[in-house]
């Protein structure tokens, strides 16, 4: 990629990027926020709507928290693993590895006040919304310090202060629930837009288009995003799906194609997808993505796809390659310090991992707490005057 | 609505139409289409919407326009809004109440002639209270939208027309708490929703007859009011279960269960119960008639149990 000089503006596709086209280095200090333009891989491609242009504005502050977090997840997501083969984490474990640009880029084209809603593959955009480590991996090992108290369990994810609902098991179930944020929102005439996400396979329930007629009949600021990894558990999306074009499903509904291993990419199309719905009501976006793991950690990942395409979206698309590649030919950081945010973040992860192995197993008592809120009803008043009160047995 | 304005309606046909039954009438002038929302028959997903929408704060009303389509959002009922308030650890609160009619009509078919109280009683986080009369219909629904909790709250097709004086002033009834209907000495009839006026029907002719039974209408089914229940099984040592729902798995078979657990030394004799028959509802009058408990039924269980 060429600097954004201020006499002319010369941009190349990263793939033929090379270090020799550049004759100077420029140092610039990561809490610099002069800006550089970046062009996209590919361009968007938009249905029923004029899509936003290639270029996107970053500043080097911006590129370097891009690398550290995605840095983060992407560990987070490894330890994972090696805490689920050695029984730590039980159940069902869904890993984002391959996937982090999504959440990273629309992390910075959004406020926490914009709420996000998913399905099951939520640790990372739990980082994202503000999660901190330590309540993943307490949360993943069942433990009192997690998120939800130990209670949820990999799927059920929640952060209510960042606006995160879930973390849902149910495929497809929380598009509706969506639905229902920004109904919210707009019921309160709020600023803000609800990303309901799924996946590919997610794409094929009815009570996403239930959902996505009512969104567009009360024109409620709902966004769907749909994060294609082009495999639904097992089922290649061309076996599942008579059109795997998802952006297009919306019918009189616009949407946009986006790459989804480039983070500028999703973060252009997130801040135009929110001035959108803000003004006009939903739309769709579709993420081209990929993840490295199997379907969850059952899963080899490896009996309906080729070992070979794995590892060749892996050398080519790789979002932290991507960034990587950006970092080194804008000068912001050398390998050395890249590779040192890269221990870093094994460090934090396994620093965090030790803290919640300490965190103890959730009080017998808590099976019973928060079934119900704050205990039963309500104490009767009025003209019958009777306090009588139940009592379980 | 007027009270608080985080509570909406939302269902098909509850605002310009005024509702199915007239539940909703005028409310849709009032409050304006976003409050009393006329979605489109997508019950799933504007269940979840609902359920969406409280898990900000808002406090929805979600009709069936029967409570038999309520079947199709089962999914939501069950996962999302019985179950989120526990697997967030508590962070989130899901204030729905979810109503509509239910029972079997007159001659509705057997589609729109079910009883699903059975099928919603195993989840988990909801409660469930069914009304009976005008006056506890108004207070049990203000109970439930001021809960924290998500309710479901039956109503019966054929109880709509009842007229009866109540108080205009507010007020709460509370939800766990069965209603005395008729207290009386030698055995315990719990009933709920419609059965309540074959019940009274039949203790007309029981009292001609000598007897003397205390009629309970349960009116939480879940959590049961055993504590009303258990002070009534001590004093008549008898019980009796009428219900509309299905024989197989329906609340009547967990209220045995219940009861036979707690109070089983305070019986002289096996819990009688009379469900409605485990057929889909018939269309015929007639076999319809015989689908459901009717009066002679209950003062023949009667009989027996005292004898």
């Amino acid at each position: 990629m060429a600097l954004a000089r201020r006499s002319s503006n010369l941009l190349k596709p990263l793939s033929t990027a090379s270090s020799s086209s550049f004759l100077h280095r420029r140092p610039f200090s990561t809490d610099d926020t002069t800006t550089i333009t970046v062009e996209t891989s590919v361009p968007f491609t938009g249905h029923n709507c004029e899509p936003p242009s290639r270029s996107v504005d970053t500043t080097p502050k911006e590129l370097m928290s891009f690398f550290t977090d995605m840095a983060l997840m992407r560990r987070m997501e490894i330890a994972a693993d090696s805490l689920y083969k050695s029984k730590l984490i039980r159940g069902f474990c869904h890993l984002y590895d391959g996937q982090e640009a999504v959440c990273i880029g629309m992390e910075a084209a959004i406020t926490k006040k914009d709420c996000i809603i998913t399905a099951y593959r939520d640790h990372c955009i739990f980082l994202g919304r503000g999660g901190t480590l330590l309540e993943s991996f307490a949360e993943l090992m069942g433990r009192q310090a997690g998120c939800s108290r130990g209670k949820g369990g990999s799927m059920h994810f929640y952060k209510k202060d960042a606006c995160f609902f879930g973390g849902h098991g149910i495929v497809g179930a929380q598009v509706p629930l969506g639905c229902g944020l920004a109904f919210a929102q707009k019921y309160r005439k709020e600023d803000h837009v609800t990303f309901a996400m799924y996946g590919d396979g997610a794409a094929n329930q009815g009570q996403l288009f239930e959902a996505l007629n009512m969104a567009a009949l009360w024109d409620l600021p709902a966004i769907l995003v749909c994060e294609n990894n082009h495999y639904g558990m097992g089922t290649a999306e061309w076996r599942a799906a008579k059109s795997p074009a998802y952006y297009k499903r919306g019918d009189y509904v616009p949407g946009l194609k986006v790459d989804g291993m480039d983070a500028f990419a999703v973060k252009q199309a997130c801040k135009f997808a929110k001035e959108h719905a803000l003004k006009n009501g939903p739309i769709i976006l579709e993420m081209d993505t990929y993840r490295y793991h199997g379907h969850s950690m059952s899963d080899p990942g490896s009996t309906y796809r080729t070992r070979d395409e794995i590892s060749g979206v892996r050398q080519e698309r790789d979002p932290i390659e991507r960034l990587r590649k950006l970092i080194l030919a804008h000068d912001l950081a050398t390998e050395k310090e890249l590779k040192d945010i890269e221990k870093q973040a094994r460090k934090e992860v396994d620093e965090a991992i030790a803290q919640a192995k300490e965190s103890p197993m959730p009080d017998e008592s808590e099976l019973f707490t928060n079934v119900y809120r704050k205990g039963f009803g309500v104490e009767s008043f009025g003209a019958d005057r009777k306090e009588l009160r139940a009592t379980l047995p | 609505m007027e009270r608080d304005v985080r509570v909406c309606v939302m269902g098909e046909d509850v605002g310009h139409y005024g509702g199915s039954y007239k539940v909703t009438k005028g409310l849709a002038e009032k409050y304006g289409d976003l409050r009393v929302l006329d979605t489109p028959i997508a019950e799933n997903s504007f269940t979840g919407m609902g359920i969406g929408a409280a898990m900000t704060g808002l406090r929805p009303i979600i009709e069936g326009m029967n409570m038999g389509f309520l079947l199709l959002a089962f999914n939501q009922i069950s996962n999302n809004c019985g179950m989120l308030h526990y697997t967030s650890g508590g962070q989130f609160k899901i204030p729905v109440v979810i109503r509509g009619p239910g029972g079997v009509g007159r001659q509705l078919g057997a589609e729109h002639s079910q009883r699903l109280e059975s099928y919603f009683q195993s989840i988990p986080g909801i409660q469930m209270v069914a009304c009976s009369t005008p006056y506890n219909a108004k207070g049990l629904m203000k109970a439930a939208i001021r809960s924290d909790n998500p309710v479901i709250l039956f109503e019966h097709v054929l109880l709509y027309n009842l007229k009866e004086r109540i108080p205009d002033e507010e007020y709460v009834l509370n939800l766990e708490e069965a209603e005395m209907v008729r207290p009386g000495e030698h055995v315990t009839i719990l009933t709920y929703s419609r059965m309540r006026y074959h019940v009274m029907q039949a203790a007309k002719t029981l009292v001609n007859k000598g007897y003397d039974p205390e009629v309970i209408d349960i009116r939480s089914l879940k959590p049961f009011d055993l504590y009303t229940i258990g002070n009534s099984i001590k004093k008549t040592h008898r019980v009796l279960i009428v219900e509309e729902c299905m024989r197989t798995g329906g609340i009547g078979a967990s209220l045995t269960a219940a009861i036979t657990e707690n109070f089983h030394d305070y019986l002289d004799a096996p819990i009688m119960c009379l469900s409605s028959q485990d057929v889909p509802t018939p269309y015929a009058g007639t076999l319809e008639e015989w689908t459901v408990v009717q009066p002679p039924q209950i003062v023949a269980a009667v009989e027996q149990l005292c004898r």
